[in-house]
Parts: structure tokens; sequence; C-alpha cells
């Protein structure tokens, strides 16, 4: 009865490796030279970054993928970016990041948001959805969540008016408003999404919120196949976590933004393991999804059991993005059994494994 | 279930010694008036829709618990009063604040201007600062999540609500955020005390000083400050993203709540979401010179009015924790065992709950279970 069974395991997973690559992918005809290495800015960052950008290299080292990584060191505590990182994903136009950590109220503006702004990235995208395999409290769940990212309550501009009195404005633009809800719808339209759901405080802050779905309500009449809806960002997170699979895509200001991706990541999974990536006109970075001024606690960084999954998806979405659509699918598809499998699973998914031993189980699991 | 009452019951009990420190009198409303009968008067505003049928509920259960409470109630007016540029009168905010002590219950404000919204009035008038959510998992209604136990403490007058909104040029609108170390200070104060007097050892802060680094830092400032003074109790300060996945991945993890305006509107909401939604979330309001509005967040749900099939527990709820705040803890704690078993139990429910009894039906159960 033994010997059945160990002989009926590695037959069933090669069952299971059938049924999942069964249908032949649909074939992707590059141009003459598509297929040159590409360089992309890497910036390892703070605490787990360097980690968990580590992770990234290997597995795009064994796929043979045509990516050469320009590395800079850049940590939260500087003052800016240095010049030569900007000059460096101007001439690239793709970078790869790990966390950048800010030092709390040290005076410091967040290098995040400065990389953002300096290079005009308006929309930040975070995809959350149930990984199989993945036991969570909440099924169904296949949310994106698309934020506006350069203006809203992170302007910046802060003062004191008196002694123990300090204001701090938001600043919400007509612009910036329309170009966000451009985005959001577009994607729908490009990635067969039926609903767009706007997330906002209109019926306390009139004028700011209200000029933002002005806007959203303008982009959506040019889109009449796609269902809009408005929800007010108190009943969002009240119902994201009792029923989150109402929702589809959300697109919201900068603030409210931060609040509901952190929100449905979590009830997807956690931050660890959703991709997510800011995009502008020209340029764009990937990154941990959500959260990602969230570096990890020293603990994390000694046991070297930081979670690479989140930073591996999104480097999947960076090789879509930069046309390489089957090294995408075989990186997506290996991740995705090893979670599935759940014998290597770092902490905050409930296991046990380091760093290194998930990069491994993924390498082993490639196609 | 009955582990998790008990264990409340005993940490309400020990703090009794607390409250009877002079130096708090602020919060305990042990100086108040009292009726020649030995009664203590309280405002009671039923509000609109199913609000008089649970108030009606809520008195009934007071008064088979001995509850020694008179209720003032005071209704709505049709026409704005020109001294309170509201529906509420001038009458009823001069009984809140003789009292001081309410128990409000769903107001619905009516659309159109020339008078300002029925909540915003209540709050300004009364200058009510903090609001203060328990939020424990129901035993006997099931959700995601069963082992919430937590008090969301929200800055109420101040930061982004100001409502400070101007047009600079078309196409661009500023909003002003204000945060002052008077308000700031406040809540925090309040905070700590009812960590203190209700048992709990951890208050966490909860800010984006890493963005908003005056407005939020000053926040945080002022929480240190208290902080320093309640040496037992354990302080922590947590970034408003890794909160919102935490308490979606494990609320048991949090304690006490406190935040500005914004964040904590957001948050207790997220909370009440938590627990079975805003239905059964009880909230307590509390003002400048100890003054605490007791309220039921929910709507005043206008298509099952008057038919019998409202669910009292948000209002119950809340009026037990008002009672907490009149030092009649074991009456509150009567009541409340009451309302959590006959939930348990599942005999008796309401329709938001998944059952079919009426509101009379299940205030019998709970008046039964006392």
């Amino acid at each position: 009865m033994a010997t059945t069974t160990k002989r009926s395991i590695p037959l069933l997973k090669h069952l299971l490796r059938q049924t999942q690559t069964q249908t032949r992918p649909v074939t992707y005809m590059p141009r003459p030279g598509d297929g040159s290495p590409r360089t992309v800015t890497l910036i390892p960052g703070d605490g787990i970054g360097p980690l968990v950008t580590g992770a990234v290299e290997q597995v795009l080292d064994a796929l043979h993928a045509p990516i050469i990584f320009e590395k800079f060191d850049v940590h939260g505590d500087m003052k800016t970016i240095p010049s030569e990182v900007l000059d460096s994903i101007k001439r690239n136009k793709v970078c790869l990041k790990g966390g950048l950590n800010t030092p709390m109220g040290g005076g410091v503006s967040s290098l995040n948001v400065q990389l953002r702004k300096e290079l005009d990235l308006y929309a930040s995208l975070v995809n959350c959805f149930n990984l199989p395999g993945l036991p969570t409290r909440h099924e169904n769940v296949d949310i994106v969540v698309i934020r506006e990212n350069t203006e809203g309550e992170y302007a910046g501009l802060e003062h004191e008016v008196v002694p123990g009195v300090v204001e701090s404005l938001k600043v919400i633009t007509k612009f910036c408003s329309e170009r966000i809800a451009k985005y959001a719808f577009e994607y729908a339209y490009l990635n067969n999404r039926k609903t767009v759901t706007a997330v906002h405080k209109a019926n306390i802050m009139k004028l700011a919120d209200g000029l933002f779905l002005e806007s959203c309500r303008e982009i959506a009449s040019k889109y009449p196949s796609i269902k809009y809806n408005e929800i007010i960002v108190d009943n969002c997170c009240m119902q994201l976590v009792s029923k989150p699979e109402q929702f589809d895509v959300m697109v919201t200001p900068n603030l409210y933004g931060n609040l509901v991706a952190n929100t449905a990541a979590g009830i997807a999974g956690g931050t660890g393991v959703m991709p997510g990536g800011n995009v502008g006109a020209d340029h764009a970075v990937f990154e941990q999804g959500a959260s990602a001024g969230n570096v990890g606690k020293q603990k994390i960084v000694d046991r070297k059991t930081a979670n690479p999954v989140a930073l591996l998806l999104s480097s999947a979405m960076m090789l879509r993005h930069l046309q390489f659509p089957s090294f995408a699918d075989r990186l997506e598809n290996s991740v995705k059994r090893v979670i599935l499998e759940g014998k290597y699973r770092t902490k905050d998914l409930g296991g046990t494994s380091t760093t290194q031993e998930v990069v491994d189980a993924v390498i082993s699991n490639l196609d | 279930m009955a582990l998790r009452i008990a264990k409340r019951l005993m940490r309400n009990r020990t703090t009794n010694e607390f409250i009877r420190n002079p130096t708090l009198g602020l919060y305990s409303s042990s100086d108040r008036t009292y009726c020649s009968s030995g009664l203590i008067p309280v405002t009671l505003f039923p509000g609109d829709g199913i609000g008089p049928e649970i108030a009606e509920s809520v008195k009934q259960v007071f008064t088979a618990a001995e509850v020694p409470i008179e209720w003032e109630e005071h209704f709505v007016g049709t026409e704005v009063d020109p001294r309170t540029q509201s529906f509420v009168t001038w009458e009823s905010l001069e009984s809140v604040r003789r009292n001081k002590v309410g128990l409000k219950g769903p107001m619905a404000t009516p659309i159109g201007k020339g008078h300002r919204s029925l909540n915003l009035t209540l709050r300004k008038e009364l200058n009510l600062y903090a609001n203060v959510r328990p939020c424990y998992s129901l035993p006997g209604y099931k959700t995601r999540y069963d082992d919430v136990n937590l008090v969301t403490i929200r800055e109420n007058t101040e930061g982004e609500y100001s409502g400070l909104e101007h047009q600079v040029v078309r196409g661009v609108v500023e909003s002003l955020k204000i945060i002052t170390r008077q308000a700031s200070l406040r809540v925090a104060e309040y905070a700590f005390y009812y960590a203190k007097a209700h048992g709990r050892d951890r208050v966490s802060a909860i800010h984006k000083a890493n963005i908003m680094q005056k407005t939020d830092g000053l926040f945080l400032k002022c929480c240190r400050e208290v902080a320093e003074k309640y040496p037992e109790i354990k302080y922590e300060e947590v970034v408003i993203d890794n909160c919102c996945m935490m308490l979606v991945k494990n609320p048991a993890l949090f304690d006490v709540l406190v935040m500005p305006n914004l964040y904590g509107d957001i948050i207790s909401d997220l909370c009440a979401g938590l627990i079975g939604g805003l239905g059964l979330t009880p909230s307590l309001n509390i003002g400048e010179g100890g003054i605490a509005l007791a309220e039921a967040v929910h709507g005043s749900a206008p298509d099952i009015a008057g038919k019998n099939l409202a669910n009292p527990t948000a209002l119950l709820l809340s009026a037990v924790s008002m009672l907490h705040h009149l030092n009649l803890n074991e009456k509150g704690d009567k009541i409340q065992e009451a309302v959590l078993k006959t939930i348990a139990e599942g005999k008796y429910r309401t329709g938001d709950l998944g059952g079919s009894s009426t509101t009379t039906e299940f205030t019998k159960a709970i008046i039964d279970h006392l």
C-alpha cells in the first residue's frame, strides 16, 4: 500500500503539471530584434529589499530572460534620489525596485513618493487576487486597485500656522483626476474587466472629491460598455471585509488608494504576495504591490525569511510590459505551482521556509 | 464564548476603585444632578425611521433590568430652529448639556439648504471630540472573523474633515487638513483613560507620519506625551497601511486604537464590517465636560420602519456603553450578557441576522435572559 502511494505521488504531480499547461499557449509573433537583451534599472532598497531583488535576479537568470540589470544603491535616508539613478531610469524606461524605508518624522521626504513625482508615474496598480492553494478567509477575490500617485494628500505641502497648529494641503486637480480615470477605464477595457468603481468621500470633502468624481463620470460616459459606480470610502472598506467579490477595478485618489490597496491585499493573502507597479506616460517602476514603504523588521532580514513572491509576480508584470510574454507566463506558472504545493512558504503565509528555499523551489518548477 | 464574557466582566469589575478618583471627574459623570426620585435623567432622541421602535425596545429592557434611569425624550423638530440653525431644538441641546448623558437613535438628515446636518449640529454644539466604538465579535453570529476584541477611538472635530476647501483656479481644488496640539492631546488623554478604566493593556496610535510628517507627527508627539503618564499601558505606533493589512489578516493583534479623524472614520467602519456591520456596532461620543452621547450608527432604514422588524442590538449595546460611562457597571454587564446570550442562542433573531423574529419577540427574549 505504501509503495503504491509512493509511486503515485510523482505521477499525480506530473498529471497536475499536464493539466495546468494543457492548452498550447497562443503564439506571439515578435518583431525581428525583439529578443536582444533589455537593460533594466534595479534598486535593491532597504531592509528586505536586497533579499527579494536578489531572488528575482536568480530566477530571471535561470529563465535565461534577456534582461540585464543595472544595479544602484539607494537608501531611504538619503536626501534625494541620486541623479545617476534617475538618468538610468530615463534611459532604460523600466525599473524594478525593492522598498525604500522612510525614517519617521525625520524631515526627509519619502523617496518612494519622490521617485514617483520625478518620473511622473501617475498610476499605481495593485492586483489583489486569491492564489490557489493559499487559504484565506475570503474567496473569489480579484480586485485591481488603481491609485492616483502624484497629488492628493501626498502633495507634501505642510506648514505650522502657529505653534501647536499644523496644516496640510490636499490638492486635487482636474488634469490628474482625468488622466487617472482614463488609465483606469483603458485598463478595464484592455483587460476585459466589467466594472470600474470610484472610491471617494465627497459627502464631506465636497469640492475636492467632487472634482475627482466629476472627472471619473466624464470618462465613464466614453466607455458605455463598462459599468461605473461610486462608493464612499468607509462603506467601501466595510464591504471589502464582508463581500469582496463585488469589486472589480477600483480607481481612487492617493490616500484612500493606499488604504484600499492594503486592505484588499490583506484579504487576498497579504502584501507579501500581491504584485504591483507604478506607470507613467514614459516610464514604469515595478515593486511590491501594496505597502511599498514597508521594508520588514530586522528579524526577517537576519533570518532571511522575506517573501519574494510579490516581487517575482511584479517582475512577471515587468516582463510582459517589456514584451516578453512567454517568459512571464513561465515565471508565473512556476510561482503559482510552488504556492499550490504549499511546501515552501515563508512565515507570513504560515510556513517556515527561507527566501532561498522558495527561490530554489521556483527555479526547479520552471519548465 | 462564556469564558470571553466572563473575562470581560472581570476586567470591568477590577476598575471600579480607579473610577472614584476625583481628578478624573472630567470623564466620570459622578458629579451629576440626580432627580429627586434618585433616578438619573438621560436625554433620549428616538430619531427617525426605525428609531422609535428600537428606542421603545431599549426602554423596555431597561425597565425590566431596573436600571435607575429616567428618560427625557426629545424629538427632532420639523422646522429649523433659528437658535441652532437646524432641526434640533435649543431645548434638546440644553437637556443634553444638563443631564450630561444622552442616547440617540438614527436620524435622517433631510436634504435641503438653510440648515446644518443634524449630526454636525450635535457634534459642534456639544463639542463631541472623541468617538469610541468597541468592536467585539458577537458569539453565535458567525462572520469570517471570530476573535475581534478591539476599541477604536477617533478624533472627531478636526483633521481632514474641517470642511475648509476652496477652488484655487478652475480645475484645481485645495482642501485643508488641520491638526492641533490641543485636540490631539484631548483625544489621546481620553484614549489612555479609557484603556485604563476598562482594563485594556495596549494603545496603538495609527498614523501616516512617514508621508505627512508635520501633521501626523504632531499627533504622534501628543500621544507619546500622554503615554508617558501611563507607564503601565503599552504604547505603539502603527502606520496605517500595516494597520489595515493586519486588521484584515489578524484582528486579534489590536487592542485600543487611537486615530485622527479620517483614518478613524475608515478604520472604525472597517472594524464594524469585521464583526457584522453597522447594525450591530455600539458607539459612544465623548464631549467636553464629561458629556457622553451614545448613538446607533446605522441608518434609519425607512423601508422597514413601523413594521416591527428592526434590530435593536446596536442601540442596546450603545446604551450599555453609556451605562459603563455612568459607572452602573453591573447593570450594564447584565444587559450586555442578556443580549449576547440571546444572539448566541439563535432562536430569536431579527431579519438582518438571518432570522425571522420581530423586534418585540427579540426584546422579550432579552428580558427573559436577564
